[in-house]
């Protein structure tokens, strides 16, 4: 039996049964190790709250349960039914700009009766499916006319998500979307000239953005300008972390965290916690499993057997990673203030279900190749 | 050109494909390289800059301020104490609406428009972020009904808390003065991080004077906050150490005697222990009440108080300089007696004026007939003029000063209360300093009438005829006998301070002045023979009338007919017993009239009260 596999022959019986359940056990071992890692931060910014961690496993639980589903289902059959899947995400978006609850000030919510649902979660997956879909359909590098269709199915639903308004969200599908194209062989002078046009379009986004918005940007250019307003998390995350040292003041010893001077600590700024108690030694644990992830990912992807398997699964790498350098590129006082939790680590439940049913793709996407002979 | 058939060609699609994952890998590489850099940035580079801003931010100070030390009269009656107290203070910064909280409040609390007002007042010159009081001395009632409203007023605070209170109000307040709230010109003269947590300081009196004694030492409690500011635990606490407690040489029931025996004159009285200096009484009339004074008086009442015809603000008996008229008879006496150029013997016919020689001007005797021929004894007992001119013309200005000089007459005692003024003892250099003109014998005349320039505190009087009494023996006058270091039973007094005595040439000469002092009492003819004629002891006293302007030749002096203003002052000075003096007064009413009829009664109650009242 000649193969082309990623592994080594050694592991062969490994390899038996985690196809049998679909599983890749070193992105497992990835996900499961930040996970828990997680929950140990989790458990010293709850300060006590032991609900809260108790909430966090159970949706870690719901999340890898999740991922387990998805890895069981075909690439094929996820193919064929990605038209649907973007189709009935789009019309959902709009429906939540015409009926949706209003959250936290922003109308992300859907009520189905029976479950809250927020329907740009679901873009996240569907908009690189779709792209995927659609390029993989003819050759690679796309032509200029197929790459203008992906543009508008990506903005599409991006400028959906954005007007709601969850900046955070439309970056990050954007993004995901974006990948694909530049996977997909998007040539690197189209790229420029975007690029250029993006520079050229700034002022234009700032004419469209909300005040609280605009209130980001400049609080990200200049903190200290409202030390108690808006620019207070990132002053008070960046003590947190630069105070951490190189060791970190210890678990649960961490006194910006404990003394709550840290807001959103168990959300979304849950990093600076994890830089004050355990310092850049902890941090670079953390980083690196979650390079090995990415890379992990990634690797799978680049072992794909067609190209829709390895878009989407470029694409879902590419996006973890961009989850990971925003939310830390914000919490270190890098990049502005975007709404995004830190994968797995920070408390919160839908966008952890969709990022694991992410990985349940690529893990469907690595597990379901077929042997084929050379 | 061949049609380009679109069929996927795999192995281009896989380059294609690992050539993008490897440039996305690099791109992810370059940004966490970044992040890496920035956290090393912010974890080793400026790492001790964000510890120290990570202490800062949990460990704040906090002051205990120390408890005031409380006043005592001499027989430890609490004339200052520290009543516990319950405020209510607004944090502005997290009050939307004042206006809304304020009017909230009212339903709870009585807030009345001088609370506002003051709110108002305060609020002004205090940070946004400090609280501000709005009412103090809550009743249980208003404290109990906050309490279960709380949670509807953030920013409003119940604050419990000590507030300085006299409890005798009004009584003995010039020299107790008050506290007040610690305001701009405060700050200037302390330190301020000895008065962080406190808020009142002593502004004037005895509370002033020994504001260091009283205030004791600040302490401090180190916390850890929450970025809400709310304390989780203490960290170091160094306690406070509360102020001395002050026992002062008064005695309030003597001081109060004295301040109803003016029955609402305005004046001063003092009463001093000539064996060392003890201040025994010390009235100024009107008074006011110290209590309006300690969490901000309202603008109406100070108006009031500092407008009023009568100045009860004014300290008469430390800051009134009055012409010690006929009381400095005595002094002047022993001046001539003691330089020779008098004896006790020594005759001047009296016959109701006096004319320099050579001049026509005549210098009027107070008795237009006059006294006849009289010595020593008679002119001291019936405050004869003319023999006072006689002798003063015959020292000088230059000895009359230096004689007077002697009984600290034109300088401050330098009693313990802050704020004395040294009235004015005349003399040749002054006078070419302050007007630039020469002295004229005429000035001597009636400077040794205790009139023209001549200007005498209550003090400084009471303090004068103290050491008389005692033959010489000065000392400095002073109102607080000891102090107690809150943990102490025991007293530390404040050493008496001698002052350089006032030299005795002959004793005799002493003994005819006092005599003669006690013939103006007891004797038949004496000025105040009223008062000495039922009195169980013996004293020695001298009568004043001290002109407030001066009537022109030919012109009578009629009260009547003059603006109250234009009254004479009203003067005596005392002491007693006469061979072992135990007390000394010295009285001022301000245009009271002649010194026998409203001085001398109010000096023989006091004595009365210290010397019989006393003995029961």
């Amino acid at each position: 039996m000649s193969t082309i596999l990623d592994t080594s022959r050694e592991d062969a019986s490994k390899r038996d049964w985690q196809h049998i359940l679909h599983f890749d056990a070193a992105l497992l071992f990835g996900l499961l190790a930040i996970s828990a890692l997680g929950l140990f931060v989790l458990y010293s910014s709850a300060g006590g709250d032991n609900q809260l961690v108790a909430r966090q496993i159970v949706r870690l639980g719901i999340a890898f349960g999740g991922m387990v589903v998805v890895a069981q289902l075909r690439p094929q059959w996820l193919q064929r039914w990605t038209p649907w899947l973007y189709g009935l995400g789009l019309t959902l978006l709009i429906a939540v700009l015409v009926v949706g609850d209003v959250g936290k000030g922003a109308q992300r919510w859907l009520d189905l009766g029976f479950v809250r649902f927020q329907p740009s979660e679901m873009m996240k997956l569907a908009v690189p499916m779709m792209v995927a879909w659609y390029l993989s359909d003819k050759r690679l590098p796309p032509t200029y006319p197929r790459l203008l269709i992906a543009g508008a199915l990506i903005v599409a639903p991006v400028l959906l998500i954005a007007v709601q308004p969850d900046l955070g969200t439309s970056l990050l599908i954007a993004s995901a979307g974006f990948f694909v194209l530049f996977l997909a062989g998007l040539s690197w002078k189209l790229l420029g000239g975007l690029g250029l046009l993006a520079t050229a379009g700034a002022p234009l986004l700032w004419h469209f953005m909300h005040d609280y918005q605009r209130q980001r940007v400049i609080t990200f250019l200049d903190p200290e300008q409202d030390p108690l307003g808006t620019g207070y998390h990132i002053i008070q995350s960046k003590i947190a972390i630069g105070s951490g040292g190189l060791f970190g003041k210890g678990w649960l010893n961490g006194t910006q965290a404990h003394l709550e001077f840290l807001p959103e600590r168990s959300t979304d700024f849950i990093f600076a916690v994890l830089g004050e108690e355990f310092g850049l030694f902890g941090i670079g644990v953390i980083v690196v499993i979650y390079s090995f992830i990415i890379v992990r990912s990634l690797y799978i992807a680049a072992q794909a057997q067609d190209t829709y398997g390895r878009l989407l699964g470029g694409s879902l790498a590419m996006t973890f990673f961009i989850y990971f350098i925003v939310n830390t590129g914000m919490v270190t006082g890098l990049l502005p203030v975007v709404g995004l939790p830190l994968p797995l680590v920070s408390y919160g439940g839908t966008s952890m279900v969709t990022l694991m049913a992410g990985f349940g793709i690529l893990m469907s996407i690595h597990t379901h190749r077929k042997l084929l002979a050379t | 050109m061949p049609v380009r058939v679109t069929i996927k060609d795999y192995l281009f699609e896989s380059h294609l494909f690992m050539q993008r994952s490897v440039q996305a890998l690099i791109f992810a590489a370059v940004l966490i390289a970044a992040l890496i850099g920035r956290l090393v940035y912010l974890q080793v580079l400026a790492h001790e800059h964000y510890i120290t801003l990570s202490d800062d931010n949990r460990i704040k100070i906090l002051p205990l301020p120390p408890n005031r030390g409380l006043i005592f009269d001499r027989n430890g009656l609490i004339l200052a104490d520290n009543l516990p107290s319950y405020r209510l203070e607004l944090t502005l910064e997290q009050i939307h609406d004042i206006d809304a909280t304020l009017d909230a409040l009212s339903r709870l609390v009585n807030i009345r428009d001088v609370d506002r007002k003051r709110f108002k007042k305060l609020r002004q010159r205090t940070p946004v972020f400090k609280p501000v009081a709005l009412r103090f001395h809550l009743s249980d009632d208003e404290v109990a009904r906050f309490a279960i409203n709380r949670h509807r007023f953030p920013g409003v605070d119940i604050v419990a808390g000590l507030s300085r209170h006299y409890p005798h109000g009004p009584l003995a307040v010039h020299a107790l003065g008050y506290v007040g709230r610690i305001d701009e010109r405060d700050l200037q003269r302390i330190d301020a991080s000895d008065y962080s947590g406190t808020t009142h300081i002593g502004k004037v009196g005895i509370e002033r004077t020994y504001e260091d004694v009283l205030h004791g030492t600040v302490g401090y409690r180190q916390v850890e906050t929450n970025a809400e500011g709310r304390i989780l635990r203490t960290l170091v606490r160094t306690p406070p150490v509360p102020g001395e407690n002050l026992y002062l040489t008064l005695d309030a029931e003597l001081q109060s005697v004295a301040e109803q025996a003016f029955e609402g004159k305005a004046g001063a009285a003092i009463a001093i222990d000539p064996s060392n200096g003890d201040i025994l009484a010390f009235v100024s009339q009107p008074t006011y009440d110290p209590n309006l004074f300690v969490n901000g008086i309202d603008t109406e009442t100070y108006q009031a108080l500092r407008d009023d015809d009568e100045q009860p603000l004014f300290n008469r008996a430390l800051r009134g300089q009055y012409p010690p008229g006929s009381t400095l008879k005595p002094f002047v006496a022993l001046g001539g007696l003691e330089r020779g150029i008098i004896n006790e013997h020594a005759h001047t016919y009296c016959p109701g004026f006096y004319r320099l020689p050579g001049k026509a001007r005549k210098y009027r005797d107070w008795k237009r007939s006059g006294h006849g021929t009289v010595e020593l004894n008679t002119a001291i007992a019936q405050s004869c003029d003319v023999y006072f001119y006689d002798l003063a013309l015959s020292m000088g200005i230059d000895r009359l000063h230096s004689a007077l000089s002697l009984f600290g007459f034109g300088e401050r005692t330098g009693i313990d209360i802050i704020g004395e003024l040294p009235g004015l003892l005349p003399s040749r250099q002054w006078k070419r300093a302050a007007r630039n003109l020469p002295w004229f014998p005429g000035e001597t005349l009636i400077t040794g009438i205790g009139q023209g320039f001549m200007l005498t505190t209550p003090v400084q009087l009471a303090s004068a005829t103290a050491t008389l009494s005692e033959y010489g023996r000065r000392f400095k006058p002073h109102i607080v006998a000891s102090t107690q270091q809150y943990d102490d039973i025991e007293l530390t007094p404040v050493p008496v301070e001698p002052l350089v005595d006032t030299p005795i040439e002959d004793l005799h000469h002493w003994t005819s002045v006092i005599t003669a002092m006690r013939e103006v009492v007891h004797g038949k003819r004496g000025t105040a023979r009223k008062i000495g004629k039922d009195s169980e002891f013996e004293f020695a006293g001298k009568t004043g009338t001290a002109q407030v302007f001066g009537l022109k030749q030919e012109e009578k002096y009629e009260a009547d007919k003059l603006a109250k203003e234009l009254h004479d002052h009203s003067l005596f000075i005392a002491f007693a017993p006469i061979d072992k003096p135990r007390i000394a007064v010295a009285v001022v009413i301000e245009h009271g009239g002649s010194g026998s009829a409203v001085a001398a009664p109010i000096a023989r109650i006091i004595l009365d009260q210290y010397l019989v009242e006393k003995r029961s």
